[in-house]
């Protein structure tokens, strides 16, 4: 089964996962990335590259940050950004899904950024406009239910890598909910893909996947042990919702368990990074002295996310 | 000229071209190397051409008007103009001049830092050919070079040499 | 009429036959096997060289859609798909809508079923009223309208009160009970099975044990109250064991598989095919081997397509979002074949899973091709190979996870009653 994210050339015309993409590829955004960083810095924020595109912000679920970072890098290439909080008004009239990706086609999108609470919806997409032989029309998954959010995991190795320079020598633990989180699962596929040779999940059985194990990482329920060590701690945002009932009996308790304290800190390496895709619980998975410390990068991971959406939307539209 | 021995020294050239602009060009002039081999060609030319240029660096990969055809060029550089571009003189310096539009595209990306005082062109090679209105203030050398061979600086251990090649496309 | 089926290789599970020889229909029967009766002269002589003259096919779980849901497919169009898979005879489960929870709904589906004169449709009754679990339906009544059983469909009874109840009612009647194992509430917002797959793809999972625990609630309470217990579309290794072990208990119970667990596992719902939503889900390769294994020594009895024709609409959706099912009358026969030919069963002992095993629980005589029996006959090619295509499915529904698989098996004619209803 072909990937249905690379071309008849093999190269990426899709980003849906990181799952199955070779290295190069993921090398290559991450390369492509660096020079976009710089764009940032610059008197114009702006490169001409995608000029004249349509990027359609696709989100049929509600974010605010991730649809903002995606504007802002769609701009920064100066491509026309149109914003779509679909939600239920189009379904609840009986249109679907695929629908509405065709009447966005016939309006000329370049590019959809795919946001849904359903797992594998952009995979859905692709596979729909790869069917009709409209290979000019990109799909970036934005986050799709619990299954991945490729850009995240891509801007997490960006930032692994800038401060670590290899991956091949590292030690990465991820805490918390991996059950629900899309942005585990993506950071998981690009770690393994790029060489890690450690790769921790930490957190209760409640909120670890059936056998992921198979997704080449080592399962911690304590903390303390999983942190020892390592040379980068990504913290996973616990949801509302699952913070009280029958995956955890409390907030506090959870904190007290897999809170990120500078005390569980350091255990860690001296020179360990902390990451969090944000927004962040403070008190819930992350005291504010860690996330505000000396070994915190989330704000810089925030910098580079932009970076790295420009590379991946640039990279696509021109395949 | 098809010939590919027939091309000169690249050495001679950059010395010829250094030669042109001494006493020409503004004592404070920035030279701006284009990737890559104008990036090369710049940082040779302050110690050629007496004053204090300061070296910047411009990747033209995503000002570039191929794009729709060819996508984007793996391994873009970061560019880097580590001085005011406001109201400063700034040569950009390229290897081989042809179409021209590599240096259209240097010249927005300029004005995308900045309100440069002046610009101005150096080249190592101009083949003819344009399909902008774009002229050199400096050149070290002219030739006459056949549509379908690309003029190419590579540099081997310091030392800058030209080729002519096929062109794939 | 008089129909001839010239030269064929006669599989007869039942009364053991297997055998190049001529089968005779006359008066919608058979009437002899090898030599003529006296003063034979066919109105019609079918050409069965090379081909297997079987039993029609008897499937156990067939969704018609009717009444309700004819969006989806008519029972037209799904006894045209049964026919031309040769299956003559099929229970259809009762959740239509509304559901078959009153006789006079089973009458009609049966009246209607008999004018298209195709298939024999043997309603499977709801078993508890609307199939809200909450009080038992009148079993005599639909009994006598034609109901074979009665089920509970896919909707889990939470009630095991209730369960006990209606098993010791039925029991006392007579009536089998035919149960898919689910628990009202492991799993119940999953979509895929608890594994490496769901894991790898952010789908909510179904754990086995959703299955184990009710089945043997299940097989706790059919062993107090006695009653006749048939398990319907099992999907895990461990029931499996569980299965064999009440079997070897004496416990009256059989078991049927659904066609399409024999040969997928949950790696093929590959980039999220909603084809591949099933339920129950597909599970490991190493349940399917169970299933398989189970299936081979006898403590499966019977094989059935699930057949659930789904609408396009309704599967070009995200995987979560698709309407589970896939379309399977005409897929029975060619994914029993493929069974029998991977794991080396004998073409007879893979017959009798979709003939007259299955024909035991619904019908005394079907199933069988012996003389006097009525004249429901599967005449196919083995080593034909087709491709599973929309185009090539009569079925309304055009969803399968095989489609543009190569399937071997093409069903060249069908009788039921010695008319033929179908042929290639």
């Amino acid at each position: 089964m072909r990937n249905p994210q690379l071309n008849a050339n093999g190269e990426l015309t899709h980003l849906l996962t990181l799952e199955g993409l070779p290295p190069d590829i993921i090398r290559g955004i991450l390369d492509t990335a660096t020079p976009f960083v710089s764009i940032g810095e610059r008197e114009v924020k702006k490169v001409p590259l995608l000029r004249g595109k349509a990027v359609f912000n696709l989100f049929f679920e509600n974010s605010t940050r991730t649809r903002t970072t995606f504007e802002i890098a769609a701009k920064r290439l100066s491509a026309d950004v149109i914003n779509l909080n679909i939600g239920a008004s189009s379904t609840s009239k009986g249109e679907t899904l695929l629908d509405t990706v065709d009447n966005l086609v016939a309006m000329d999108a370049d590019i959809f950024v795919v946001r849904h609470s359903q797992s594998g919806a952009p995979h859905l997409i692709a596979a729909h406009l790869n069917a009709a032989e409209r290979r000019h029309v990109h799909v970036v998954n934005a986050g799709d239910g619990r299954h991945a959010h490729p850009t995240q995991g891509l801007l997490d190795l960006y930032t692994i890598r800038h401060y670590k320079k290899e991956f091949h020598n590292l030690t990465v633990a991820i805490v918390g909910d991996v059950l629900h989180s899309r942005v585990a699962r993506s950071l998981i596929h690009g770690l393994t893909t790029l060489g890690t040779p450690e790769v921790r999940v930490i957190g209760p059985r409640t909120l670890m996947p059936a056998r992921v194990e198979a997704m080449g990482v080592r399962t911690f329920n304590d903390m303390r042990a999983g942190l020892a060590g390592v040379d980068v701690v990504v913290m996973l945002r616990l949801q509302n919702e699952r913070m009280k009932g029958a995956l955890l009996p409390s907030a506090g308790e959870y904190f007290k368990h897999y809170g990120l304290t500078q005390e569980k800190l350091a255990l860690a390496k001296p020179d360990v990074i902390v990451m969090h895709p944000g927004p962040m619980n403070r008190g819930v998975e992350i005291d504010s002295a860690v996330a505000d410390g000396a070994r915190s990068v989330i704000l810089p991971q925030v910098t580079f996310g932009i970076a790295v959406r420009m590379a991946v939307m640039s990279i696509i539209a021109g395949n | 000229m098809s010939d590919a021995t027939a091309l000169p020294d690249a050495e001679a050239t950059l010395l010829a071209l250094a030669e042109r602009m001494r006493g020409a060009v503004a004592h404070d002039a920035a030279f701006v190397g284009i990737y890559s081999g104008g990036a090369w060609l710049a940082e040779r030319l302050p110690a050629l051409v007496p004053g204090n240029h300061p070296v910047g660096y411009i990747d033209v990969a995503f000002y570039r008007d191929d794009y729709a055809r060819t996508g984007l060029k793996p391994n873009a550089k970061r560019t880097e103009l580590p001085f005011d571009v406001d109201g400063a003189t700034i040569v950009l310096v390229d290897d081989v001049l042809f179409t021209g539009r590599s240096v259209r595209a240097a010249v927005n990306e300029l004005f995308d830092f900045g309100r440069p005082a002046r610009v101005e062109l150096a080249v190592l090679i101009d083949r003819g050919g344009r399909e902008l209105p774009i002229e050199p203030t400096y050149c070290g050398a002219r030739l006459a070079v056949a549509r379908d061979l690309s003029i190419v600086l590579s540099r081997d251990d310091g030392c800058l040499r030209l080729a002519a090649e096929k062109q794939g496309r | 009429m008089k129909i001839e089926i010239a030269h064929g290789r006669i599989v007869d599970p039942r009364n053991g036959v297997d055998r190049v020889a001529s089968l005779y229909v006359a008066a919608g029967r058979v009437a002899a096997i090898g030599a003529a009766p006296d003063g034979w002269h066919p109105n019609r002589v079918l050409d069965a060289h090379g081909l297997v003259v079987a039993p029609g096919l008897v499937d156990l779980s067939a969704r018609l859609r009717e009444p309700g849901l004819e969006y989806r497919a008519t029972l037209e169009s799904e006894m045209e798909a049964a026919v031309a898979g040769g299956v003559t005879r099929l229970a259809c489960p009762p959740d239509t809508d509304p559901p078959l929870d009153e006789p006079g709904l089973v009458a009609m589906l049966r009246h209607r079923a008999r004018s298209l004169n195709r298939a024999h449709v043997h309603p499977v009754g709801a078993l508890t009223v609307q199939l809200q679990g909450v009080a038992l339906t009148e079993m005599g009544e639909l009994a006598e309208a034609g109901c074979v059983a009665f089920s509970h469909a896919d909707v889990p009874l939470a009630d095991t009160d209730l369960l006990r109840r209606a098993m010791q009612y039925a029991a006392t009647f007579g009536h089998a009970l035919w149960l898919r194992a689910v628990d009202p509430y492991l799993g119940r917002a999953g979509i895929a099975h608890d594994g490496e797959v769901a894991t790898r793809l952010g789908l909510a999972g179904i754990p086995a044990a959703a299955e184990t625990i009710a089945l043997a609630t299940i097989l706790a309470l059919a062993r107090e109250t006695g009653v006749r217990v048939h398990l319907t579309r099992l999907s895990c290794a461990e029931s499996i064991a569980m299965i064999r072990a009440a079997k070897r208990d004496g416990l009256p119970v059989t078991a049927d598989v659904a066609a399409h667990h024999l040969h997928l596992c949950d790696v093929d719902i590959g980039w999220f095919d909603a084809n591949a939503n099933l339920v129950p889900p597909l599970r490991t390769t190493r349940d399917r081997a169970a299933l398989r294994a189970g299936l081979a020594d006898g403590t499966i009895d019977v094989v059935c397509s699930d057949h659930a024709p789904v609408d396009d609409d309704a599967k070009q959706v995200p995987f979560g979002e698709a309407e589970p099912g896939a379309t399977g009358l005409e897929l029975l026969l060619p994914l029993t074949l493929k069974w029998a030919a991977d794991d080396g069963v004998p073409l007879p002992a893979a017959l009798a899973k979709i003939t007259c095993a299955p024909a035991r629980l619904v019908a005394a005589g079907a199933g069988e091709l012996g003389v006097g029996r009525a004249a429901d006959v599967c005449i196919f090619d083995p080593l034909a190979h087709w491709k599973v295509e929309r185009g090539a499915l009569k079925s309304q529904g055009k969803n399968t996870p095989f489609l543009g698989l190569e399937v071997p098996g093409r069903v060249r004619w069908t009788l039921i009653g010695g008319q033929v209803v179908y042929e290639s």
